[in-house]
């Protein structure tokens, strides 16, 4: 149960996606502008984080792993996130509208955004069982979402802020998680 | 697969590609320096900043990610290009990903059977070169509607702007955070006073973050860059 707790706030936490890591990087910059936004964003890359783990480690340790075709990995990782997360859309698509309409233009975004295949080759790399891949895929999109919020928050204020001419947009946005990525290294003493 | 949508964030390149386009006349010098300063992927573009900020903590691991990539961008647009009219429209996205994963699994395995220390300490962002932004968005956005030759400049003409970009973050983050400059375990450089109290936090993620805003915002300072 330690080592579950350990592996969660290592991948939320000290290791965080974004700030640590530096996987997720678009979404960061690009749609967090809003908090409700930044939210939907955040669950729809958890979903798919986790299905993707699941899915993934079933492939690598009862397809790849024993005919040999391990070097394989890469393509396959790729198009299983790629087909899941179209697979998905479909599916809450025809079962429920609501949330469709909160995460639908989300999800084909999640594609190409390295958290997903991030996740799924540490797990491989870390070779973790099951659980700790659900775990670890939890703990990665709930720390995602968190620094998502965060910023959402703070980008609202940073419209209005009187930055330096040449600093204004994208700088200044650097500069705050150039901050934020501070505050969240005195994390590193709690696993 | 609506992989296409992902590439919202790739709106700019499709919009500077028009600007391209209509320097066609210009032709393959235009097209190449293109690459290298109005379409630079990282400063002007913002695309690929995840393996840009992860591996610049030194020189040696930049270096490597920077041939990496442009191996994976150069080869992957040339086929692309060589086969775009057999490809039909609706699944180019797939292919296009497919033929992108398969040059990264050569680069991958090139490297951990003839550079295995680089191989471990770029980890798993040369897996993550599948998802890097400039390949998909290059392969959409020109190599799928150009000829060979054109293609050929663009992709060089980005693979060096990558490559520029990364080593000279690598550059600064190296030389404050370590206080000296080191290249393929040859001492080139080291600043007195920096030596020996180095700026750790340059080598720390933070400082990667601090390092591209203050680029950025510099770039803008001299004018190369338009101010928002």
């Amino acid at each position: 149960m330690n080592d579950l707790l350990a592996i969660f706030f290592g991948m939320a936490l000290v290791n965080n996606f974004i700030l640590a890591k530096f996987l997720g990087l678009c979404p960061f910059f690009g749609v967090s502008k809003k908090l409700s936004n930044a939210i939907s964003m955040g669950m729809a890359v958890i979903l798919v984080m986790i299905a993707a783990s699941l899915i993934s480690w079933v492939i690598y340790y009862f397809v790849l792993q024993p005919y040999d075709i391990v070097f394989m990995h890469i393509v396959i990782f790729i198009l299983v996130v790629a087909s899941l997360v179209q697979i998905i859309e479909m599916t809450i698509r025809r079962t429920n509208i609501t949330l469709y309409n909160a995460l639908g233009i989300y999800l084909p975004l999640i594609t190409t955004n390295c958290a997903v295949l991030g996740i799924v080759l540490i797990n491989v790399q870390q070779e973790y069982s099951i659980i700790e891949s659900l775990v670890a895929s939890i703990g990665a999109g709930v720390g995602f979402t968190l620094v998502l919020a965060i910023m959402s928050g703070i980008r609202e204020q940073l419209d209005l802020a009187d930055a330096p001419k040449c600093f204004k947009g994208i700088p200044i946005a650097m500069i705050t998680a150039m901050i934020l990525s501070l505050v969240f290294l005195a994390f590193g003493g709690i696993v | 697969m609506n992989t296409s949508k992902k590439c919202v964030t790739c709106d700019n390149c499709s919009g500077k590609n028009k600007a391209t386009k209509g320097n066609k006349k210009g032709g393959f010098i235009r097209i190449f320096i293109n690459g290298i300063t109005n379409t630079n992927p990282v400063f002007i573009l913002l695309l690929g900043l995840c393996p840009t900020l992860a591996v610049s903590t030194s020189l040696d691991n930049a270096f490597g990610m920077a041939w990496a990539a442009t191996f994976v961008l150069i080869s992957s647009n040339i086929l692309i290009c060589l086969t775009r009219k057999w490809i039909p429209g609706i699944v180019r996205i797939p292919t296009y990903i497919v033929i992108i994963a398969t040059f990264v699994t050569i680069v991958h395995i090139i490297l951990q059977a003839y550079m295995p220390p680089l191989a471990k300490s770029l980890g798993i962002y040369v897996p993550l070169i599948v998802v890097n932004c400039i390949i998909l968005g290059r392969a959409e956005a020109f190599a799928s509607k150009n000829p060979l030759k054109l293609t050929l400049a663009d992709t060089i003409g980005i693979g060096i702007g990558f490559s520029g970009a990364i080593l000279l973050i690598a550059f600064i983050r190296q030389l404050f955070g370590t206080g000296s400059i080191e290249m393929f375990g040859q001492h080139l450089v080291s600043i007195p006073g920096l030596i020996d109290n180095p700026i750790s936090i340059f080598i720390l993620p933070m400082g990667a973050f601090f390092v591209i805003g203050s680029l950025l915002a510099f770039f803008r300072y001299v004018g190369v860059m338009p101010c928002e």
